[in-house]
């Protein structure tokens, strides 16, 4: 079953960078080992000129510096739990107190930590089964890549959150590292769905014939010479996967499933509504950890804009009909 | 003809696979729904051979190898024999599914359309207008909804309009005072309730389809077929309805597929909060109390609700873009 994909194709217009390497190396690279820095720098560049992008690094940023310092941000341990019961936000609690007599501020900056870790390890486990995938499944002819075929669209019809919380409740035993494997199992299909078409358009290009007739094999034709081509689509479905991952992770804590005494943003909800903090009046305890979770996850979205604007200069800001 | 036939024989072919597939999961988990039980049980000191068995017995543990356990679950669902959940002893699986099923497909059916109908609209406008307020608002305002946890938006909606307003009823599919019929109180009642999920699911996915189509659009928008078609003064309205958004549709009708089959599924989030008694909610029901043949039952519906309106999708497309019939 052919399930097309969702995103724009990119229509290709990112000319391939790297010369073809002939079995004749008289001609001297011409960019040495400094051009892939430069690509990255000009990459790097291209992302900020976006005005929503650079927003959005801003943003992601932010919220990373949250996790890494969280100990010193935050006034009170995660799970410390002596003070008052459902208090309202003051002075010494910011954001109030939760019905166990946590800091709501205090969690919500430890909570930093749980999603930025799950939505990079998720999000670079994902797309790194996304690449290996996508590019191989794009660039082999044959059974092979029929069974390939058959194995991602059977992964990408079965429903996500359902699958998830099926096997988490088969396993078992919760924690972060079930999450992750759940979050990966389901994840990686859609990237290598999309990264295998852009596969197939470059393995038509010249460059690609002059490599095979140089006799490379495909493994390093695959990895070197189409992958570098790929890095925009790549970067754009890395960031993909970790806002996917982040809203599974949070959604997953909020039913309950998995570790629920792990302090993340989603077990915070979690709690919230089961200690009705809904009938106490204390929205700022229902407000905070979504909002953090939105914002996280819209910050990679913006990323996203300027990602797509490096292979596909249409997107690119200002440069409307 | 061909095209019908081997996208049947492939809808077959995925099905069987989603069929096998839902079979081997819970084999391949460590334990049986009986550890689960007898785990419980060993708290409260040792568990002696005979009171396994028991347990094993009454929760319907299959014996046998694991061809003939096959071939036995293959039969049960080709009977839509699922057998009965633990949960809600004695009721059938079967029965528990179909009395949830038209609650979800209606509310959330419904809602996933006009998402569609309406993200798709905003979408083109975005396109076209692109640079000017009609589409930085509606591009950053769905950047920004379709980040919100479904549960939070469920959870915030509840508590402003439901709690502290006290416009719509917050739980439940209708009021605990009604009883099903098809009287005007009944379905004015249903409606009711039926507001605040609705609402919830369409501010967190309308977003998608904004940005989904805008895309769609820009890129369709610098095609030359465009350029042509303004070339020879046509309307702007007619170049951007019927020249361009003609075509950009198409991928984001694959994403419609997709998300009505997730329909039955996906509104999991949704349902729990609000309690709304659809496939979601049972499915919720069913992980939390461990109830395994209604677990099963529900991820095989939902699998093969996805893989319908995927086919279903495909073939549309098939008609709608005459290259994709090879």
């Amino acid at each position: 079953m052919t399930v097309a994909v969702n995103l724009p194709e990119p229509t290709g217009s990112t000319p391939p960078h790297q010369p073809p390497r002939g079995a004749d190396t008289v001609v001297p690279e011409p960019h040495g080992p400094a051009s892939s820095l430069r690509v990255l720098s000009r990459g790097a560049a291209t992302i900020w000129s976006n005005k929503k992008a650079r927003i959005g690094v801003v943003l992601l940023l932010a919220f990373v510096a949250l996790a890494i310092f969280a100990p010193l941000i935050a006034p009170y341990g995660a799970s410390e739990n002596g003070f008052g019961r459902n208090e309202a936000p003051s002075g010494s609690h910011w954001f109030g107190t939760t019905a166990a007599g946590e800091d709501v501020f205090s969690q919500i900056v430890f909570g930093a930590r749980i999603s930025v870790l799950v939505g990079f390890i998720a999000g670079f486990l994902s797309t790194l089964i996304a690449v290996v995938v996508g590019l191989s499944w794009g660039y082999i002819r044959g059974p092979i890549a029929d069974v390939i075929n058959f194995v991602v669209n059977l992964v990408l019809v079965i429903p996500g959150l359902p699958l998830m919380i099926v096997i988490a409740a088969y396993l078992q035993n919760g924690g972060m590292t079930m999450i992750i494997f759940v979050v990966v199992l389901t994840g990686w299909a859609y990237g290598a769905r999309v990264l295998r078409s852009q596969t197939q358009s470059i393995r038509g290009r010249d460059f690609i014939t002059a490599a095979q007739f140089a006799g490379d094999g495909a493994a390093r034709i695959v990895f070197h010479e189409i992958l570098p081509n790929m890095t925009s689509l790549i970067t754009g479905s890395f960031f993909g996967a970790a806002t996917s991952a982040i809203l599974a992770e949070s959604g997953l804590s909020f039913l309950g499933i998995g570790d629920t005494t792990t302090v993340s943003w989603g077990s915070m909800l979690f709690w919230a509504s089961n200690s009705n903090a809904l009938l106490t009046g204390q929205w700022v305890l229902l407000f905070a950890p979504g909002l953090c979770i939105a914002l996280l996850a819209t910050s990679l979205t913006l990323i996203n804009f300027g990602v797509d604007g490096l292979s596909n200069p249409r997107l690119r800001e200002g440069s409307g009909r | 003809m061909w095209y019908l036939l081997r996208k049947l024989g492939l809808l077959l072919l995925t099905a069987w696979a989603a069929i096998t597939l839902n079979f081997l999961l819970p084999r391949l988990m460590p334990g049986t729904p009986a550890d689960a039980a007898i785990a419980k049980l060993a708290q409260n000191g040792p568990v002696d051979p005979a009171t396994r068995a028991a347990i094993e017995a009454q929760l319907g543990v299959p014996t046998g190898d694991a061809w003939s356990q096959y071939v036995q679950y293959l039969g049960n669902v080709s009977r839509l024999d699922f057998g009965v959940s633990y949960t809600f002893f004695p009721q059938s699986v079967s029965t528990l599914v179909m009395n949830a099923l038209p609650w979800t497909l209606v509310m959330v059916g419904l809602v996933t359309i006009i998402a569609f109908v309406v993200g798709t609209l905003l979408g083109v406008l975005a396109a076209w207008k692109r640079g000017t307020w009609l589409d930085t608002l509606p591009t950053l305002g769905g950047t920004f909804t379709s980040a919100f946890p479904y549960f939070w938006t469920a959870l915030l909606v509840v508590f402003f309009l439901g709690y502290q307003l006290k416009w719509f009823p917050t739980s439940g599919a209708y009021g605990l005072e009604s009883t099903p019929n098809l009287s005007l109180a009944f379905i004015s009642d249903v409606i009711g309730h039926a507001w605040l999920p609705a609402l919830t699911i369409l501010i967190t996915s309308v977003g998608g389809w904004i940005l989904g189509m805008r895309n769609n659009m820009i890129n369709t928008l610098g095609d030359d077929y465009v350029t042509f078609a303004e070339a020879n003064g046509l309307r702007s309205r007619t170049v951007a309805v019927k020249y361009a958004a003609r075509n950009a549709i198409l991928p984001n009708l694959t994403g419609f597929g997709l998300s009505l089959g997730g329909v039955v599924g996906g509104s999991l989030l949704v349902e729990q909060v609000f309690n709304y008694p659809g496939v979601g909610y049972l499915l919720y029901n069913a992980v939390t109390n461990q109830d395994f043949p209604l677990m099963q039952a529900l991820f095989l519906m939902l699998t093969i609700s996805m893989l319908l309106a995927n086919f279903l999708v495909d073939l549309l497309y098939g008609l709608l873009d005459p290259r994709t019939r090879r």
